[in-house]
């Protein structure tokens, strides 16, 4: 039998490589792909605990974060597409415009 | 034993896989790192005796969010950004900050952990007809929630579509 705390140190493993990916990396996609890492980090979390005390809830949180994390890729790529169609570049430090 | 052997492989793949996609210089090697991440965490969920969340991880991440993310890669230009500088100026300080992160979660789990009723989990069988129980939950306690996830999605549709029109 897995221990719980193996799976809380394993979604903090994968939340803690999806936030090294956030804060280090210049291109904007693999930013994106890192907050998704850190998403499904999470919903490992909600679904250990749900099988720990036996209740479908955590499932359902977990099925509203993959809604969200949809909705987040589906508008965070268009952003992208529309910001790359102005500027021609996909750094995220040159990402300036309110910066004067 | 069999079933410590498939937790501790799809960990592995799972943070490996997580690794390279930080690390990896071309996003589309980026991006099939990632698919193989979220199919070791949809490993894990089986093994967590949660099917549906399993197949809904499968179909609507591997799937879905990956095309739209390999979609895009399509239709920007790669060639530029594979010789730019892949890091950030500040990246020491973010890595050492990050790493910070990771070690008080860690050091708080491990302290926590005899507090916490981390013991042994609720019988399987609590959990049998996965997709039916979930249903069940769904729509009778997080009706509301459903909904407006629903209106969510629904916006998201339209950001998107504003977003990626020729003229915005």
């Amino acid at each position: 039998m897995i221990p719980t705390s193996h799976y809380l140190f394993l979604s903090l493993g994968l939340f803690t490589v999806g936030v090294i990916g956030v804060v280090t990396r210049r291109n904007v996609i693999i930013i994106l792909m890192s907050i998704e890492l850190m998403l499904n980090a999470v919903n490992i979390n909600l679904v250990a605990f749900s099988r720990l005390v036996g209740s479908a809830e955590g499932h359902v949180f977990a099925i509203f974060i993959i809604t969200d994390a949809a909705a987040e890729a589906a508008v965070g790529l268009g952003i992208i597409i529309a910001f790359f169609r102005n500027r021609e570049t996909l750094l995220g430090d040159e990402m300036d415009l309110l910066k004067w | 034993m069999l079933d410590q052997i498939v937790f501790y492989f799809f960990a592995a793949l799972a943070v490996i896989s997580a690794v390279l996609v930080v690390t990896r210089r071309n996003i589309v090697q980026s991006a099939i790192f990632l698919i193989t991440a979220l199919l070791a965490t949809a490993g894990i969920f089986l093994q967590l005796h949660a099917e549906f969340l399993f197949i809904v991880q499968v179909i609507l991440y591997a799937g879905g969010i990956m095309v739209l993310f390999v979609f895009v890669i399509m239709l920007i230009n790669l060639d530029v950004s594979l010789h730019q500088v892949q890091f950030n100026r500040q990246w020491w300080l973010g890595l050492v900050l990050a790493l910070a992160l990771g070690a008080q979660l860690t050091v708080a789990i491990a302290v926590g952990r005899s507090g916490l009723p981390l013991g042994e989990p609720a019988p399987a069988t609590m959990l049998e007809p996965s997709t039916e129980l979930v249903g069940k939950v769904l729509f009778s306690e997080y009706m509301l929630p459903f909904e407006i996830a629903s209106i969510l999605l629904l916006v998201a549709m339209i950001g998107a579509v504003v977003m990626a029109k020729k003229k915005v």
